[in-house]
């Protein structure tokens, strides 16, 4: 595995390889020392084009934690808002010695772009509405250590699926891994082609009631204005996780969401501060997570 | 003028006869000619076109000469076997008053390779919201009959209709960009499984479709004619056919990249497959086909549109649509329909002349006719490098490719424009 661009790139094999890897991972995290010596010397270039401060410290915490050299870039503020296009940037990157880079970007393909112009290992960090590889990759890793399993899960994904990096990323991942993916929303938020390895559903309520699993989507309030459903009010009624949809889904199942949160809107601080809620694990175990793919992808494991 | 004797060709791919050209016309056609002075053409084995006539291309000046000239263009142009090229009109400054289409008219009169017939804006900075001034157009040097504001659709159903009511009085077309832009915001490529999958905004058919529908009843109801550029759907052919059953004035085109390729292109996120309109599926391709076999579609037209490699070279959603189209036209072409070759010469020469009012291109080639036209050898197979191409910009999505028939030699008016495969200016 030389890049992490897509979910859509992992075997079954390289997948769990990865979960075990962050499992390993996370015995560190639990030390008082929470240091590797794995990639020292070797240069992490963080290329954040997109606000996105929980991710880009969960990446840092994890090339540090390696013991990587970690450079942070941001767009705001740095040659990219004098105009400089993304392949110059690819090049200076390059010519500073990156062994990886872990880019977000506001547009769609563009870590795909970058690994056409650099040496090193591209980790895509989120892109545009496209994928969001990491963040399916802690997801699973928590639904395994929260279930025990992920093969024959039954994982509701509900929400703003048609802007959803998050939900593309764990549809692939998911089919992968063997798990049955329902997708719950507004149709106006389902893209109009969707491949026939997901199961679709406008009907919250019908859903809760088999899901092991439901994770809630952040909904940005803009969508109202673009007429992708009427109120946010109306939103909240149709597709929101409140206590008493908490209440009928089976007593096993759990509640995530990749974050940030709107309260109020798409999920109820009720639900989000319940213990069925793994909100707060998923961060901790992004740490993990991205520490077994700068790992892996560096070489780690050779 | 040198007087050319070119001996052999096969007129529409028929018997070998020999072509005398002599004052801008064809002056004999039969076998066995001889004239004394003239300069030899040896066209054994090739095949003789009427010169191509391309109604929808780009050629960035004024404004962007760092993409493309009329000059650069008019090369390219040639080399692909054609001798007469419509500018579009969205340059900048835009080509909406008679003082910009006789610049670029005059530019391609300089440059000598092929004419080129400027199309005027139909609207004020292709802004769609007031009328350019579309009879100085037509009244000017450029004497403009083709009024498009391509890139733009003329959204403005009333103002599309005044559009093609008012240019009856001198017999013009309106040339529409068929794309409802309110369905189309931030539309990145088709809406489909592939558009879902790669999360990039989706370009829907019915965007297109829904604006030809409405055009051609304004077209029937106002009796005024209408070209639809660059038909990308199968649901646009099923309209045009029915308007054309009904007797509605409309012609409509499609381009070589729409006959061949899809949107899986994209999944490299290489946007030298942007274009617009999109690429579209398979589906579509097939039913373009039969549009273009059963003429439905009248003709092909390029869409011919360099981008510098720095609006190409980056984010799928930061760079512009468009693709070269001029040098590969005809091998595409025949890569689809074979070696029909009347076929060929009906949808990239006759048709778009007659649609565009250039009497001068897209006739026959018998004894009288202007001599415009193309020598093609169709047995050779040629691959595609962008660097190899004539245009100033490189965005070929044909990079590559081993693609049929390659251009020996065009003449324009009996003037040698490519001989040998190479360009003479």
């Amino acid at each position: 595995m030389k890049h992490l661009l897509s979910t859509a790139d992992l075997d079954a094999a390289t997948a769990i390889e990865i979960l075990d890897t962050a499992a390993e991972m996370a015995s560190v995290s639990g030390r008082e020392i929470k240091k590797l010596p794995t990639l020292r010397g070797r240069t992490v270039v963080n290329l954040f084009y997109e606000d996105s401060t929980r991710t880009r410290i969960s990446f840092e915490a994890a090339a540090k934690r390696l013991s990587a050299d970690v450079i942070n870039f941001s767009a705001k503020g740095s040659s990219v808002e004098k105009g400089e296009s993304l392949k110059d940037t690819a090049w200076t990157l390059q010519a500073m010695g990156a062994d990886a880079v872990v880019i977000r970007h506001p547009a769609s393909g563009a870590p795909h772009r970058l690994a056409n112009w650099v040496t090193g290992s591209v980790l895509n960090a989120g892109d545009g509405t496209h994928e969001h590889p990491t963040q399916a990759l802690l997801d699973a890793y928590t639904m395994r250590s929260r279930m025990g399993r992920l093969d024959g899960l039954h994982v509701a994904i509900v929400g703003d699926v048609l802007h959803s990096r998050v939900a593309r990323s764990n549809v692939l991942l998911l089919n992968t891994l063997g798990a049955k993916v329902t997708l719950v929303g507004p149709p106006t938020l389902i893209p109009t082609d969707l491949n026939t390895s997901v199961q679709l559903n406008y009907d919250l309520d019908a859903v809760l009631p088999q899901a092991d699993v439901v994770m809630m989507l952040r909904v940005q309030r803009e969508r109202m204005t673009d007429s992708y459903f009427p109120s946010a009010r109306e939103y909240s009624r149709r597709y929101g996780l409140d206590g008493a949809r908490l209440r009928r889904m089976p007593s096993h199942a759990i509640v995530m969401h990749p974050g940030p949160m709107n309260r109020g809107m798409e999920i109820t601080p009720e639900v989000a501060d319940s213990p069925r809620s793994t909100i707060v694990e998923q961060v901790t175990n992004g740490v993990s997570v991205r520490m077994a793919c700068l790992y892996l992808l560096l070489g780690g494991a050779r | 003028m040198t007087d050319i004797l070119i001996k052999g060709a096969r007129v529409l791919g028929g018997e070998p006869a020999d072509l005398l050209l002599r004052d801008g016309r064809i002056a004999e056609v039969g076998t066995g000619l001889t004239a004394e002075g003239a300069e030899v053409v040896d066209a054994t084995g090739l095949v003789a076109l009427p010169g191509l006539v391309d109604l929808h291309t780009h050629l960035r000046e004024p404004g962007r000469e760092d993409a493309e000239t009329v000059y650069t263009g008019s090369r390219a142009a040639a080399l692909g076997g054609y001798t007469a090229v419509c500018a579009m009109a969205n340059t900048s400054p835009v080509a909406d008053t008679a003082g910009v289409v006789e610049q670029v008219y005059r530019l391609g009169q300089e440059a000598g390779l092929v004419d080129v017939q400027p199309i005027g804006a139909v609207t004020v900075g292709l802004a769609g919201e007031r009328l350019a001034e579309l009879g100085a157009m037509a009244d000017s040097a450029a004497r403009v009959r083709i009024f498009s504001d391509d890139g733009f659709c003329v959204a403005d159903p009333r103002l599309m209709r005044r559009a093609l009511e008012y240019v009856k009085a001198f017999d013009g077309v309106i040339a529409q960009h068929a794309e409802e832009p309110r369905l189309t915001q931030g539309a990145q490529m088709h809406e489909g499984d592939v558009s879902a999958k790669l999360g990039l905004t989706g370009w829907p058919a019915v965007a297109e479709e829904s604006i030809i529908a409405r055009d051609v009843l304004l077209a029937e109801h106002v009796g005024a004619r209408l070209h639809v550029c660059h038909v990308s759907t199968a649901g646009s052919v099923d309209i045009i056919r029915a308007a054309k059953a009904r007797g509605v004035r409309v012609t409509a085109e499609v381009t070589p990249h729409h006959l061949l390729l899809t949107h899986e292109k994209a999944e490299s996120y290489d946007p030298v497959y942007k274009v617009n309109p999109p690429l579209r599926t398979n589906t579509d391709v097939q039913a373009l086909r039969e549009g273009l076999r059963d003429g439905t579609i009248d003709i092909v037209a390029t869409d011919h549109a360099p981008h510098a490699a720095e609006d190409k070279e980056c984010e799928w959603a930061h760079a512009r649509p468009g693709m070269l189209g001029l040098e590969t036209a005809l091998p595409i072409v025949l890569d689809v329909l074979g070696e029909q070759w009347d076929l060929i010469a009906e949808r990239m020469s006759r048709a778009p002349a007659r649609i565009a009012g250039l009497d001068g291109h897209g006739n026959d080639l018998v004894a009288g006719a202007p001599a415009n036209l193309t020598l093609i050898d169709p047995t050779t197979r040629w691959t595609v490098e962008p660097t190899g191409l004539a245009s100033l910009s490189h965005n070929t999505p044909y990079a590559g490719m081993t693609v049929p028939g390659r251009i020996v030699a065009t003449f324009l008016r009996g003037v040698p424009t490519v001989l040998d495969g190479k360009v003479q200016k």
